[in-house]
């Protein structure tokens, strides 16, 4: 696709998201505006993830600890009586980032499948950890008694909630499109295709997938303090491996390494499960067939049918 | 408290035999097809559900568990000849999403076939009771599960390791190329493969009927910890699945019945209470990224 | 002449065998030194324990006057040590400029970090111009826009040794640059090889041995783990033990 006709594509849909909630009120589907926000939400998450496994070429299986991990500490400082946002979503973030750099540099000395596996035993050790703790509220998790405050925004609103989201995916699209044409961003491509290569070249190998692993866990925290927030609650299935393994699906099912790979993947599976959830109470046998249909005719997903990788 | 070590020790027995049954199929499958196959566990629910039909239907334990294990092995076979063969040579990442699917599938399957509600699932009459042993009494069922476990486990590694069949496998799991080149009929070793591992899924899920929830999801907890008994015995090591097996199994055993005990001895009642569930239940994985980070392949790696 | 790198009494084994056992070599500044020596004498395991692909087991290695035997790999390519490998390490799907850039970009002491998230790399024009310069130099520049995995074997070598170039080495390490070429592949590989002298140093393992002995200002000749000899390729070619244990009537 042309850049510029790209550009014009990307703002008509910039534009459609976000008169978006003002249409469905005015249809009377308020509902719906929860539903998109939480779309969202995980089109963040998986895009997240996706610059992890697509741009880093690295394999993790654990992105529900970091998914979780933001939600568990939105609630947490809820319940500590810190609700401005100002203060939660970014100490929720720096937890997530420790938490990635400890996970992360420990993982990173194993690969291919022992790094899948690896960051799997992790995120199912805090899954653990925070079901076993009863400050956290066990496998019942942690309510939120509000929505986190955010002013001059008014965040109980649902459809501020949803602005608020879009603003923060689409700026961390953007800066993953900045990030993977800057010299960091060549440097993972060169690691992906050739590892061996780099390291003889004198690239800090190491480093250079650690900081990608880290950026990315991150803004997977970020995703879930979002969702805390949507749901009012932090559940412990947001920590379970079912969770990283339908983030990796989106991934999957959208288009690894693609830009859009994670939010085409997140909204099609989850509004996949909406609209087929209407029709029958087995929807997640229609929705296997789909991704195995995927797998098999189109392993490089959604995103490959049309569009260049990055 | 040496009676309840040695019943703990009895029952991580237990529960490790029953992991190798599944990691056993798994780590084959593995290793030698370099195949990650997430429905592995979704093979074993089958066969639970399988299993409680047939026993129900049959009125006897022993016509469930056969009727289980051949329909397992027979759905298995489908299952690799009509898919899974076509992943074989696929990314990993494709692989995932295949198999990811399949158990989506798999657990609708089962819903609309047997509903939400967990099934129960007697153990045979004969041996519900508890046995006297070594001065303390055991159930006989779980002494049944150990006897049948070390049976198979023994049987399965004089396969592996003892006939010609078994050196294929073993060939296979270490340099495939060379197992072609050798003239094995590696498709047909696939699918027996596959077939066998499905076998032994049914078999640990009709054996586990009784003790665990015959239910949806099942396979999901299960399947994870197959896949660390794997990792930590080294993938595609028959040698490695059981002694990772028994590894898992005791210690997470013996780590969730001794460990608050052990915590109140050393600290405060209030905080055992609280640490104690929490460190017992992620002890096997803590002990599987000490194992991969100090072994990056496992203790017994296939691969040379 | 100054001595670049020198092994003392190198040693590394695997298994019971010793690929090095006690490897004394020192290549000159400036110089085209060649490695040459049966299967199996430890060329390819020389090449990797000087670039730092493995460590060595006991010895010393000593760059130009430091010691960097305990050095991993991307510390010895900040000093000035780069190699090349028997099967061709390229990005794939890069094109040809972009693979040479990124050779060109982790020259960090010059550039500056890579890790550098916002401005993209394809406005850091001087370093495209440079990396233009060296797919130039290895008669790549008409293929520059190509991906790397369109090219036939030949221009990959070629453009391996265009990135080799490019981290600006003081030490080139090649292992087999003319591995699986045609005849005239292999004529402009040496040509390129050559170009080099007084430039780099250069450290060459080679089984061509015409090439070798029109290449080399010096020759070491590598057997059973250890350097049978070092000398100029006319007193090489000469040696009886050389042509005894490696050379047989080859050269006849």
């Amino acid at each position: 696709m042309k850049r510029s006709r790209r550009i014009v594509l990307e703002a008509c849909l910039l534009l459609a998201a976000i008169v978006l909630p003002l249409i469905l009120q005015a249809l009377g589907e308020d509902f719906y505006i929860s539903f998109a926000t939480r779309l969202l939400i995980f089109a963040l998450a998986a895009t997240s993830l996706n610059f992890i496994v697509g741009y880093g070429g690295m394999v993790a299986f654990g992105h529900a600890a970091f998914f979780g991990l933001g939600a568990y500490v939105v609630a947490f400082l809820m319940v500590a009586g810190v609700t401005s946002a100002w203060i939660a979503w970014p100490v929720a973030l720096g937890v997530t980032a420790l938490a990635a750099i400890v996970i992360g540099a420990i993982s990173l000395r194993t690969r291919g499948v022992y790094f899948i596996m690896i960051t799997l035993a992790f995120a199912q050790m805090i899954y653990y950890s925070i079901i076993s703790l009863q400050v956290a509220g066990g496998d019942d998790g942690l309510p939120l008694i509000q929505r986190s405050t955010l002013s001059p925004f008014d965040l109980a609103d649902d459809t501020t909630l949803y602005w608020t989201t879009l603003s923060l995916l689409a700026a961390c699209l953007h800066a993953l499109q900045h990030i993977s044409h800057s010299r960091f961003g060549r440097a993972l491509a060169g690691l992906r295709q050739n590892e061996v290569r780099m390291e003889a070249l004198g690239y800090p190998v190491f480093r250079l997938k650690l900081v990608c692993f880290v950026v990315g866990s991150t803004i997977g925290g970020l995703a879930g303090a979002l969702l805390a927030n949507q749901n009012g609650l932090a559940s412990p299935s947001l920590l379970y491996w079912t969770q990283s393994g339908m983030l990796l699906v989106m991934v999957i099912l959208g288009g690894v390494g693609y830009r859009y790979g994670g939010v085409v993947g997140a909204i099609t599976l989850l509004g996949l499960e909406e609209v087929l959830g209407r029709f029958t109470e087995y929807s997640h046998f229609f929705i296997g067939l789909v991704l195995l249909a995927i797998a098999l005719f189109s392993p490089g997903g959604l995103a490959s049918l049309r569009g260049q990788r990055q | 408290m040496t009676q309840l070590v040695i019943e703990q020790a009895l029952n991580g027995l237990q529960f490790g035999l029953m992991l190798f049954l599944l990691a056993a199929g798994l780590t084959l499958v593995f290793g030698i097809m370099d195949m990650i196959n997430l429905s592995h566990g979704s093979l074993y629910m089958g066969g639970a559900y399988l299993g409680a039909a047939a026993t129900h239907a049959s009125g006897s334990f022993l016509i469930g568990m056969l009727t289980s294990m051949a329909g397992m092995a027979v759905i298995g076979v489908l299952l690799e000849i009509t898919l899974l063969r076509k992943l074989y040579q696929r990314d990993h990442l494709v692989q995932v999403l295949a198999t990811f699917a399949l158990i989506l599938i798999a657990n609708e399957v089962v819903r609309m076939l047997w509903g939400s509600k967990p099934l129960m699932l007697n153990p045979p009459a004969n041996l519900a009771g508890p046995v006297e042993l070594l001065g303390f009494s055991y159930p006989a069922y779980r002494l049944l599960i150990i006897a049948v476990g070390i049976t198979v486990a023994g049987l399965l590694y004089l396969l592996v390791t003892r006939t010609r069949t078994g050196m294929w496998v073993r060939a296979g799991a270490s340099n495939r190329e060379m197992a072609e080149v050798l003239g094995i009929n590696v498709r047909r070793l696939f699918t027996g493969v596959f077939a066998l591992g499905a076998a032994l899924c049914a078999l640990a899920g009709i054996l586990l009927g009784p003790l665990l929830a015959v239910q949806v999801g099942m396979g999901e907890s299960i399947l994870i910890l197959s896949f660390v008994v794997i990792v930590i015995g080294g993938i595609g090591s028959i040698r490695g699945a059981l002694i990772g097996s028994l590894l898992v199994g005791s210690v997470d055993t013996l780590g969730r019945a001794l460990l608050p005990t052990l915590l109140r001895s050393v600290t405060a009642p209030e905080i055992a209470r609280q640490l104690g569930p929490a460190i017992a239940s992620i002890l096997i994985y803590l002990l599987m990224a000490g194992i991969l980070f100090w072994r990056p392949q496992g203790l017994f790696p296939a691969r040379g | 002449m100054i001595t670049l790198l020198q092994t003392i009494d190198l040693k590394r084994h695997f298994g019971g065998l010793w690929a090095s056992n006690g490897v004394d070599l020192s290549v000159e500044s400036g110089e085209i030194h060649a490695l040459i020596g049966p299967n199996g004498a430890g060329k390819t395991t020389l090449i990797h324990l000087i670039s730092g692909t493995l460590q060595p087991d006991a010895g010393q290695l000593v760059f130009d006057g430091h010691d960097i035997s305990r050095q991993n790999m991307h510390q010895r390519v900040a000093l000035g040590i780069t190699r090349s490998y028997q099967i061709t390490q390229i990005f794939p799907q890069l094109s040809l400029l972009e693979n040479v850039r990124l050779a060109v970009q982790a020259r960090q002491h010059e550039w500056g970090s890579s890790f550098r998230f916002w401005r993209p790399a394809s406005a850091e024009f001087s370093m495209i111009e440079e990396a233009e310069e060296w797919l130039g130099r290895v008669g790549l520049a008409e293929a520059a826009g190509q991906l790397a995995c369109n090219v036939s074997h030949g221009e990959r070598r070629a453009l391996e040794l265009a990135m080799a170039l490019a981290t600006k080495p003081r030490l080139l390490l090649l292992d087999e640059p003319m591995a699986g070429m045609g005849p005239e592949e292999s004529e402009h590989m040496a040509a390129l090889i050559s170009s080099l002298r007084g430039e780099r140093t250069v450290l060459l393992v080679e089984h061509d041995l015409d090439i070798v002995f029109r290449l080399a200002d010096r020759i070491s000749v590598l057997v059973a783990g250890r350097v049978l000899l070092t000398d100029i390729p006319t007193i090489v070619r000469a040696h009886p033990e050389v042509r005894q244990a490696y050379l047989g009537d080859e050269v006849a």
